[in-house]
């Protein structure tokens, strides 16, 4: 073993920052899943019949469905009747109320995690809503947001507020019986961040929507839908922890966006949930589906995903392009290291003409990390011009990790243009040693070359989200230098 | 500043560097020069710190440490500067935050606080203009991309902002057109001054039109084979290292005592 390879494995031990439990009284219903559990959820939310009877749907479909085994990551089978599924702090049992109601200990959690949800909110200019195990505690700036005619909330306020908007979006872009993981999502989702941009409005401040898994042996099934109607703009940012525990814990989440004609919808994910400890023990199953819709013309749809966290993550943010002239894009970096498993890349589909996607993905892998990217590109006979342009790196830290690539492109269009590059790369020992010979210690060397492979994506991502990602990148690479 | 006593070093088992002695005082300019293979980059990258090689016997102490003690960072914010002959890209990472780290580890390393951006940025436009570069490759990632030329001038820039107290060039010369040479000759000798030492490790004389050394001392196999003032320089040029040939020999016996 090199000298390189010994400073690269002490990188990847360091630990996880945001491993702390904040103790507050819960109310949670016995694990198990039923019809009977369903009914419980949706009544404890005081659902209409309609949303019932969809969430039923959704259960009814799960049971007939077995888990994906498709992708290349390797766990024990999930026991889903040891799963809860609602947690939520007490004192927000009636859901959301003004920050000046939530529970003192959930705001210093916040404070610990770097939220913004006070006044620093308004220094940061990001409205943030943000989601504790299963409800939504806080959002800020929903006033201000109400004035341009911005809807932005809990999930389960808008279920009341707006019916007529969750009735008609939900589900519109990943149907209850899309995947098992969407499907379990669709029956017990608990709560979730909702948007609707008027038509011709732009956003006038960052959306933000924070998760915490905190109770133990919980599953978070957040549900996230967001329209921009035609020609509205919007700018989303998604970030995730949760505690360190033994146990394995289920996130199984669905978001799906809706971009009218000339809408651009923006949405950046920094996922950092507990990823396990360096042998693999504990950490999240990030099973997630998410999914966006150019549904008119000139619409765009842009996903960023920053991956660094959970055990294991298996999700694509697809773009589906049915809108003439509409743009899909996927910039991705994920980080494996440690025991750490990720299966991600996207689908984007066109359909209408002249549509055209962009996909750059950024795996890298340390420790003994596996990490697959997975990508389908399919052009529909009827996507006359359609152009994709796909870009694919995997970097290699030490000689036990893995990096697959499986690209799927599908063409009926014969004038479509269809673009692959994927590359395999190490860091080199005479990259760790200029930069060492620069004064430049090995962890800040891999850390700032590994930030370079990554900056084509980085510069996708909102500057304070950007800053965020190279810390992260960072401190995940901790005890891994190659 | 520094001295090399009987130093032995193997790659995979194999003996490169077969007893070197060297001392070189502050204010020199050393230049070492032989025929290919002869371990003048092995010897420079040993001095810097780099990974691979065994050493098996002799000693290196550089401002009255043990060198060889030293991890390759702790060298280089010691002081130790190393332009490397073949400089590697880092794809992603610019020139100018590349040299803002560095700078800023020596500067940490030796008490000083560190730049702020306005000051750091205020110097380093100050050196690129002084090595005739374009202010543009600052922001273009590290050498990607760059032509042999403007590498080794990047290194030189580096070597000026980093301010080293022992410099070791690697074959500086190697690649590089009239006009080069001279820019990246014109940054050396910027640099020379009484409380600084310089290596130049080079196969040809023609750097040395430039930079005039104080030293000059012929490797070959592994050995210290002769040295001399810069007229050696030229001597070799004129006779080729097989002039060496027989001397090297019995010299080479003789340092191995």
């Amino acid at each position: 073993m090199s000298e390189a390879q010994s400073t690269l494995d002490e990188i990847v031990g360091k630990e996880y920052e945001y491993g702390f439990e904040t103790l507050l009284e819960m109310d949670v219903i016995p694990p198990g899943l039923s019809e009977d559990v369903v009914r419980v959820i949706s009544a404890k939310k005081n659902e209409p019949e309609w949303l019932l009877e969809w969430r039923l749907e959704a259960y009814r479909h799960w049971r007939t469905m077995t888990p994906p085994e498709w992708a290349n990551v390797h766990y024990p089978p999930i026991n889903y009747e040891d799963i809860i599924y609602y947690a939520a702090p007490k004192s927000q049992k009636d859901g959301p109320k003004s920050l000046d109601e939530v529970d003192p200990e959930l705001l210093k959690t916040y404070d610990k995690l770097g939220i913004p949800l006070h006044e620093r909110a308004i220094l940061a200019g990001i409205a943030v809503d943000a989601v504790f195990d299963s409800v939504s505690v806080a959002t800020t700036f929903k006033d201000k947001l109400a004035e341009v005619g911005i809807i932005f909330g809990s999930f389960s306020e808008a279920v009341h507020q707006h019916p007529e908007l969750v009735r008609k979006y939900l589900g519109s872009v990943v149907p209850v019986g899309d995947n098992y993981f969407a499907a379990l999502n669709s029956a017990v989702f608990s709560d979730g961040s909702f948007c609707y941009i008027p038509p011709g409005v732009r956003c006038p401040m960052e959306l933000s929507t924070y998760f915490r898994i905190n109770a133990k042996n919980t599953g978070q099934f957040e549900r996230t839908l967001i329209i921009a109607d035609e020609g509205a703009q919007v700018s989303y940012l998604e970030g995730c922890t949760a505690p360190m525990r033994d146990e394995n814990q289920l996130h199984a989440a669905v978001v799906e966006l809706v971009a009218m004609e000339k809408a651009t919808i923006k949405y950046s994910t920094v996922q950092n949930w507990y990823p396990g400890d360096k042998d693999g023990k504990g950490g999240i199953y990030n099973f997630v589906t998410k999914r966006g819709e150019c549904r008119g013309d000139h619409a765009k749809i842009s996903w960023t995903q920053v991956e660094t966290g959970s055990a294991i993550t298996w999700k694509y943010p697809s773009v589906v392009l049915k809108g003439d002239h509409s743009i899909g894009e996927f910039y991705s970096v994920a980080l494996t290291n440690h025991r750490q498993q990720a299966d991600t890349g996207t689908k984007m589909i066109h359909i209408g003409r002249n549509t055209r996607s962009t996909i750059v993905s950024k795996g890298i892998s340390a420790g003994f990390g596996q990490q697959a990217y997975r990508g389908l590109v399919r052009v529909a006979k009827s996507a006359v011009g359609a152009r994709n342009h796909t870009q694919c790196d995997s970097l290699l830290l030490g000689d036990k990790c893995q990096a697959h690539t499986f690209p799927y492109i599908e063409v009926k269009q014969p004038s479509a243009t269809v673009e692959h590059e994927a590359s395999t790369s190490r860091i080199s020992e005479d990259q760790l040693f200029f930069c060492r010979s620069r004064g430049l210690s090995p962890e800040d060397a891999v850390s700032m070359i590994v930030n370079g492979f990554c900056k084509e994506v980085f510069k996708e991502l909102p500057m304070e989200f950007a800053v965020e990602a190279q810390k992260l990148l960072g401190v995940s690479l901790e005890g891994s230098v190659g | 500043m520094l001295e090399i006593r009987n130093l032995t070093a193997e790659v995979d088992g194999k003996p490169i560097l077969k007893g070197i002695d060297l001392t070189v005082n502050a204010g020199e300019v050393h230049a070492i020069m032989g025929p290919n293979g002869s371990g003048k980059s092995t010897l420079s990258s040993i001095l810097a710190g780099r990974d691979g090689y065994d050493i098996t016997g002799g000693s290196v102490s550089y401002q009255g440490q043990d060198l060889l003690a030293l991890a390759a960072e702790e060298r280089a914010r010691a002081g130790v500067f190393l332009a490397f002959q073949y400089p590697v890209e880092i794809p992603g990472v610019s020139n100018i935050y590349l040299l803002k780290a560095a700078v800023n580890a020596r500067r940490r390393h030796i008490g000083l606080p560190e730049l702020d951006a306005m000051d750091f940025l205020a110097l380093v436009r100050e050196k690129v203009k002084f090595m005739e570069m374009n202010e543009a490759m600052l922001y273009r990632a590290v050498n990607e991309g760059f032509s042999g030329g403007e590498k080794k001038r990047n290194e030189i820039l580096q070597m000026i902002m980093l301010e080293p107290s022992l410099a070791l060039l690697d074959e500086t010369d190697s690649g590089l057109d009239i006009d080069a040479l001279k820019v990246v000759s014109k940054g050396v000798n910027s640099l020379r001054s009484p409380d600084r030492a310089m290596i130049l490790v080079t196969h040809y004389q023609r750097l040395l039109d430039y930079i005039t050394p104080d030293k000059v001392h012929v490797l070959s196999g592994g050995r210290i084979v002769k040295t001399g003032g810069p007229e050696l320089a030229l001597e070799l040029e004129r006779q080729g290292y097989a002039w060496l040939g027989a001397d090297a020999q019995a010299t080479g016996a003789g340092a191995a005592r």
